[in-house]
């Protein structure tokens, strides 16, 4: 059977639950769901923060995000994946992005989500802007997210990179 | 080509994107930054650490020695801070 996936990036809030439903109703093959939600957080550190602006590349974070899925799926045993990333402003306690993958193990579910938001990261042309008291600045990228996804890159990979 | 350009490179040169037709000794995304840079101080600034700069043509993620004869679209961004 097809994988069934689902890469969306909009401006609206999105609806875990009801997404999760979409890929496993009807179907006696999906043994395990993982769910993945990032949410905007109220402070960095002790500083409170307004809000998040995400601005992305149209066109190029949904083919950035899509080829992630398909190497997911060619990865590991799935059933379905869905991926949706919000872009605009986005106040505090408001979901940000969300991965949902679909198989009949755990491992293959657990690492899948794992891969897809490492990618997301450090991958995915969006950039984040945080609204503080102060101004807003943009984030600054962390090492510790390049070597995250780095750990995911085929042996002798990166050698040849 | 069309450049575009976003997050804080789009802020320090003060537009999304533009048409521009560089020199034909201008044959790499490094040596387009390094052209770049010099027509004027917002493009100075925008590129004064090249190697932050991250570049994709034709919307998929390129290198520094990526040759850009025949792209439509190149596109200058910091590192991606997404998810």
């Amino acid at each position: 059977m097809t994988v069934q996936t689902t890469v969306r990036i909009q401006r609206e809030p999105f609806d875990v639950a009801a997404e999760t439903k979409k890929l496993t109703q009807g179907r006696d093959d999906a043994g395990a769901v993982v769910t993945f939600t990032g949410i905007c957080r109220g402070a960095e550190g002790t500083e409170p923060i307004a809000a998040l602006t995400l601005e992305h590349y149209p066109g190029m974070a949904e083919a950035e995000i899509e080829r992630h899925v398909a190497e997911a799926v060619s990865r590991w045993p799935l059933i379905g994946v869905t991926v949706i990333h919000r872009h605009g402003r986005i106040v505090p306690g408001e979901d940000i992005v969300m991965v949902v993958t679909v198989s009949s193990h755990r491992e293959a579910a657990f690492a899948a989500a794992e891969f897809l938001m490492d990618y997301l990261k450090t991958r995915a042309p969006f950039w984040k802007q945080v609204e503080k008291v102060g101004g807003k600045t943009w984030v600054e990228a962390k090492a510790t997210d390049d070597a995250a996804a780095e750990r995911w890159k085929a042996p002798g990979r990166a050698a040849a990179e | 080509m069309k450049l575009r350009y976003f997050a804080w490179v789009r802020e320090r040169i003060g537009k999304p994107e533009e048409d521009i037709e560089p020199p034909v000794d201008v044959a790499t995304v490094a040596e387009l930054i390094a052209w770049l840079a010099g027509r004027g101080e917002e493009y100075a600034y925008a590129f004064e650490n090249p190697k932050v700069i991250r570049a994709a043509i034709n919307k998929s993620h390129v290198k520094p020695d990526t040759r850009i004869a025949g792209a439509g679209e190149i596109a200058f961004f910091p590192p991606m801070t997404g998810g």
